[in-house]
C-alpha cells in the first residue's frame, strides 16, 4: 500500500511572562503604562467581584454564582485587546471580561441574584449576553464574524467556552463553520482543566484543545493563559488575522482555582496539592511582581487603586439590592415578542389578578 | 419492608439495584461517577461497578446517541442528562434516533433506553435549568415519559423504565429530590408504566397534577370547601386516561396542573381526551393552571411563575363556581 504523509501540524505554546514575572523581551508585546495599569485593574475588579458575589451567594442574597477565580489573566487579555466595535459572546463565566468590556458591576451582580434586568446591554456595547448552554454560544461568533465578513468591516468577534464546551458539536460546528465563510472570529478557549469534576484528559483524548483547530482548516495555539501579557499578544494577533477572515482558535491554559459554582465542592474530585501548585501561579501575583519590578505599581498606587475597586464594588452591591427590591415580575411578559401576542396579553392581564386568587 | 428514603435516595437505590440485577445496564453522563451527579443521584455507584457507571464528556447529543448504540448491541443504558433544559442538545438524537429505531427498523432493533434528568423549577437555578418539556416528549412517537411524585413511585418507576423494551425520558422533579422522605419499598419494586394513581379520592372536582404540582394541588384541595379528587398520572406518555375520564365522570369538573407554559401544554391534550370520552359528563369547562407563555424566568421571578397553592385553589374555585 503506497502511503505518503496526508498533513501535519505543530502546536505552538506562547509565554510572554514566566511564574516569576519576568517577561520574554522578544515577545514583549511593548505596552503603554496606561494599558498595562488597565490590565492590572481589570484582574482585580474581577477578582473583587467574584468574591463579593461569593459571599453575597453565601448569604442567601444571590444564586448560583460560576466564578473566574484565577482566569482573570485570560478573560482580561483578551478582551482588553477588542476594539469597541468589536462584538464579544460570552459563555456564564465571564464576568471579568464583561467588567473589562464595560458592563456595570451591578448588572453582573443583578444577574447574579436571577434579575433579567442584568443581561440588559449597555449602549454601544456589542456584547451577547450570557450563554448557560455549554457551547451553544461558539456559533453565534462564527454568525457574527460571518456578518463582519460580508459587510466589509474591520472588526473581529470573540466567542468564549471552556475545554468542556470543546466536546459540544456546537463548537466544532462554529469553528467549521467560521473557516468556510472566512468568519472574524476568534475562539478563545479557556482550558481551566476541569469541566465541573471531569478533568481534561477524560473530556478528550486529543493531546491540546488547539489542535481542534486544525480538523477545521482553521489556526489553532496555545498561550499560558494565566500570563496576561502572553494572552493580550496572542489576542491580539488572532484579531488581526481574523480581521482578515483568518478565524483562530486559541487556547488559554489556565485554572479555575475556586469551585466549579458555588453547588459545587471541588474537593470531591480534585486535590489541595494541585490547587496549590496553580495558586502559585495566580496571574495577579505574577503581573504584579513585573509591574513592581518596572517601576510602575508601588504600595501607594496598589492602594490608591484597591480603595477605588472597593468604593465602586460597595455602590454596586447597594445599588443591586436596592435593584432587587423593585422588581416587577410582570415584566416577564415583556421581551418575548416585538408586540405582545392576544394570548400573552390575556395571561398578562390575569397575572396577579383575580384569577390568581388574589 | 420499606426504608425512608428521599427522592434523590430513591433514584440511587433503583439503579443500584438494576446495575446489581442486569449486567447489560450501564449508567453514564456528565459527572454521574466521580462526582456521583450534580445533585447526588449516582454517588457511589462507580465504586460498585468501574466498569458500568462513566463520567461523559460535555456532549448531550454524543450521550444520547451512544445510548442509541450501545442499546441497539443488547446494553440497557442509564444515561443522565445534568438538566432537562440541555435535552435539547440531545433532541435530534432523541426524535430521530432513540424514539424512531424500533420503527425505523421494522421491529429488528429496539432501543431499551432511560435518559434521567432532572427537570422543573423552584430551585432558583440558572437559565435552562427549569424548564418543563413534558409535552414535546410526549409529542415525540416512540417515547414514554416519566414523571415521579413521590420517592416510592421514584424508585417503581425508574426500575421499570430501566426494564421497559422502549426508550424513556424520566423526568425528575428537582424541587422534590430532597424535599420530604417516605418509606420506599426495599424488595423488587416496581410501578407500571402508564397507571396513573389515585393520591386523594374526592366526589366534587377531579385535579390532576404531577411532579412537583402534585403538592400544590394536595395543599390546594386542602384549602377549597369542597371534595377534591387529586390524579398523578405518573406517566405522561402512555398517558392513563381512563382513571382521569372516570374520575371527571364522578366529579363532573376538572382542573389541570402544570408547570410548563400553557399553549400546547399537556394539559390541552387531557382536555381534549375528556371532550372526547366524557364532555357529557362535565358540569363546567375545565380548567388550566399553569405556566405562562414565556421562557421560564430567573429565579427573581420564578415563584409568580410557578403554578402555586394558591393558583390552583382558585383555579378549583373557578370550576367549582362555573
Ligand atoms: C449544554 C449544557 N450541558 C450541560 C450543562 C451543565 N454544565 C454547566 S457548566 C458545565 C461544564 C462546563 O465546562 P467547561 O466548558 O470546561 O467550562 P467551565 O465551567 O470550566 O468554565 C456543565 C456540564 C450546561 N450548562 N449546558
Amino acid at each position: 500500500m503506497p502511503s505518503e504523509r496526508a498533513a501535519e501540524f505543530t502546536i505552538n505554546h506562547v509565554q510572554v511572562l514566566d511564574r516569576e514575572g519576568n517577561v520574554d523581551e522578544e515577545l514583549d508585546p511593548d505596552l503603554s503604562e496606561e494599558r498595562l495599569l488597565e490590565l492590572y485593574r481589570g484582574m482585580k475588579r474581577a477578582r473583587r467581584l467574584d468574591e463579593r458575589a461569593i459571599a453575597l451567594q453565601r448569604r442567601g442574597e444571590s444564586g448560583t454564582i460560576a466564578p473566574a477565580l484565577g482566569q482573570e489573566a485570560a478573560q482580561v487579555g483578551s478582551a482588553v485587546a477588542l476594539a469597541e466595535d468589536d462584538w464579544m459572546v460570552p459563555s456564564f463565566r465571564e464576568n471579568a471580561a464583561y467588567l473589562a468590556r464595560g458592563t456595570p458591576p451591578h448588572a453582573l451582580l443583578w444577574y447574579a441574584m436571577g434579575m433579567e434586568e442584568g443581561a440588559e446591554i449597555p449602549d454601544g456595547q456589542n456584547d451577547l449576553p450570557p450563554s448557560i448552554a455549554v457551547g451553544s454560544q461558539a456559533i453565534h461568533a462564527a454568525g457574527l464574524g460571518w456578518a463582519q465578513a460580508i459587510k466589509g468591516e474591520e472588526h473581529a468577534t470573540i466567542g468564549y467556552f471552556g475545554d468542556g464546551a470543546t466536546s459540544e458539536g456546537d463548537v466544532y460546528e462554529g469553528m467549521n463553520c467560521a473557516g468556510v465563510y472566512d468568519a472574524h472570529t476568534v475562539f478563545f478557549c479557556q482550558n481551566n482543566q476541569y469541566a465541573i469534576s471531569v478533568p481534561r484528559e477524560k473530556q478528550t483524548r486529543a493531546e491540546t484543545i488547539a489542535q481542534k483547530a486544525i480538523a477545521a482548516g482553521i489556526t489553532g495555539v496555545q498561550v499560558d493563559g494565566n500570563d496576561v501579557l502572553g494572552v493580550h499578544r496572542v489576542v491580539e494577533e488572532a484579531l488581526e488575522m481574523a480581521r482578515k477572515g483568518e478565524p483562530v482558535l486559541v487556547e488559554a491554559m489556565t485554572y479555575r482555582q475556586s469551585m466549579h459554582t458555588t453547588a459545587d465542592d471541588p474537593s470531591v474530585y480534585r486535590e489541595r496539592e494541585e490547587e496549590e501548585g496553580w495558586e502559585e501561579r495566580d496571574p495577579i501575583d505574577r503581573f504584579e511582581t513585573y509591574l513592581e519590578g518596572r517601576g510602575i505599581l508601588d504600595d501607594e498606587t496598589r492602594e490608591e487603586i484597591e480603595e477605588a475597586i472597593e468604593e465602586e464594588l460597595a455602590e454596586a452591591v447597594e445599588r443591586a439590592q436596592e435593584g432587587r427590591e423593585e422588581i416587577d415580575p410582570a415584566e416577564m411578559f415583556d421581551h418575548v415578542f416585538s408586540e405582545l401576542p392576544p394570548e400573552l396579553e390575556s395571561q398578562r392581564a390575569a397575572f396577579g389578578g383575580e384569577e390568581n386568587g388574589e | 419492608m420499606a426504608n425512608e428514603l428521599r427522592m434523590v435516595e430513591a433514584v440511587r437505590t433503583a439503579l443500584g439495584e438494576e446495575l446489581a440485577r442486569d449486567e447489560s445496564v450501564v449508567v453514564y453522563g456528565q459527572d454521574v461517577a466521580v462526582n456521583g451527579g450534580v445533585f447526588r443521584a449516582t454517588q457511589g455507584l462507580v465504586e460498585g461497578y468501574p466498569d458500568r457507571v462513566y463520567d461523559a464528556p460535555v456532549a448531550e447529543s454524543g450521550i444520547v446517541g451512544l445510548g442509541v448504540g450501545l442499546a441497539a448491541h443488547g446494553m440497557r443504558p442509564v444515561a443522565e442528562i445534568q438538566f432537562s433544559g440541555f435535552m435539547h442538545q440531545a433532541y435530534h438524537q432523541l426524535q430521530q434516533h432513540a424514539a424512531r429505531l424500533r420503527s425505523r427498523s421494522r421491529g429488528s432493533y429496539e432501543c431499551p433506553m432511560t435518559i434521567r434528568s432532572p427537570y422543573g423549577g423552584g430551585i432558583r437555578a440558572l437559565e435552562h435549568h427549569s424548564e418543563s418539556f413534558e409535552a414535546g416528549y410526549a409529542h415525540t412517537p416512540g417515547l414514554k415519559v416519566v414523571v415521579p411524585s413521590t420517592p416510592a413511585d421514584t424508585k417503581g418507576l425508574l426500575t421499570s423504565s430501566i426494564r421497559d423494551p422502549d426508550p424513556v425520558v424520566f423526568l425528575e422533579p428537582t424541587r422534590l429530590y430532597r424535599a420530604f422522605r417516605e418509606p420506599v419499598p426495599e424488595d423488587d419494586h416496581t410501578v407500571p408504566l402508564g397507571e396513573a394513581r389515585v393520591v386523594e379520592e374526592g366526589d366534587d372536582i377531579t385535579v390532576v397534577a404531577w411532579g412537583a404540582m402534585v403538592r400544590e394541588a394536595t395543599r390546594a384541595a386542602e384549602r377549597v370547601d369542597a371534595s377534591v379528587e387529586v390524579i398523578d398520572p405518573r406517566t405522561i406518555f402512555p398517558l392513563d386516561s381512563e382513571t382521569i375520564l372516570e374520575s371527571v365522570r364522578k366529579t363532573g369538573r376538572c382542573v389541570v396542573v402544570h408547570e410548563a407554559p400553557q399553549t400546547a401544554g399537556m394539559a390541552a391534550e387531557i382536555i381534549a381526551r375528556i371532550n372526547d370520552e366524557a364532555l357529557y359528563y362535565l358540569e363546567a369547562p375545565v380548567e388550566r393552571v399553569t405556566g405562562y407563555d414565556v421562557p421560564f424566568p430567573l429565579f427573581a421571578r420564578e415563584e409568580e411563575y410557578l403554578p402555586d397553592e394558591d393558583r390552583v385553589a382558585a383555579g378549583i374555585e373557578r370550576a367549582l363556581s362555573a
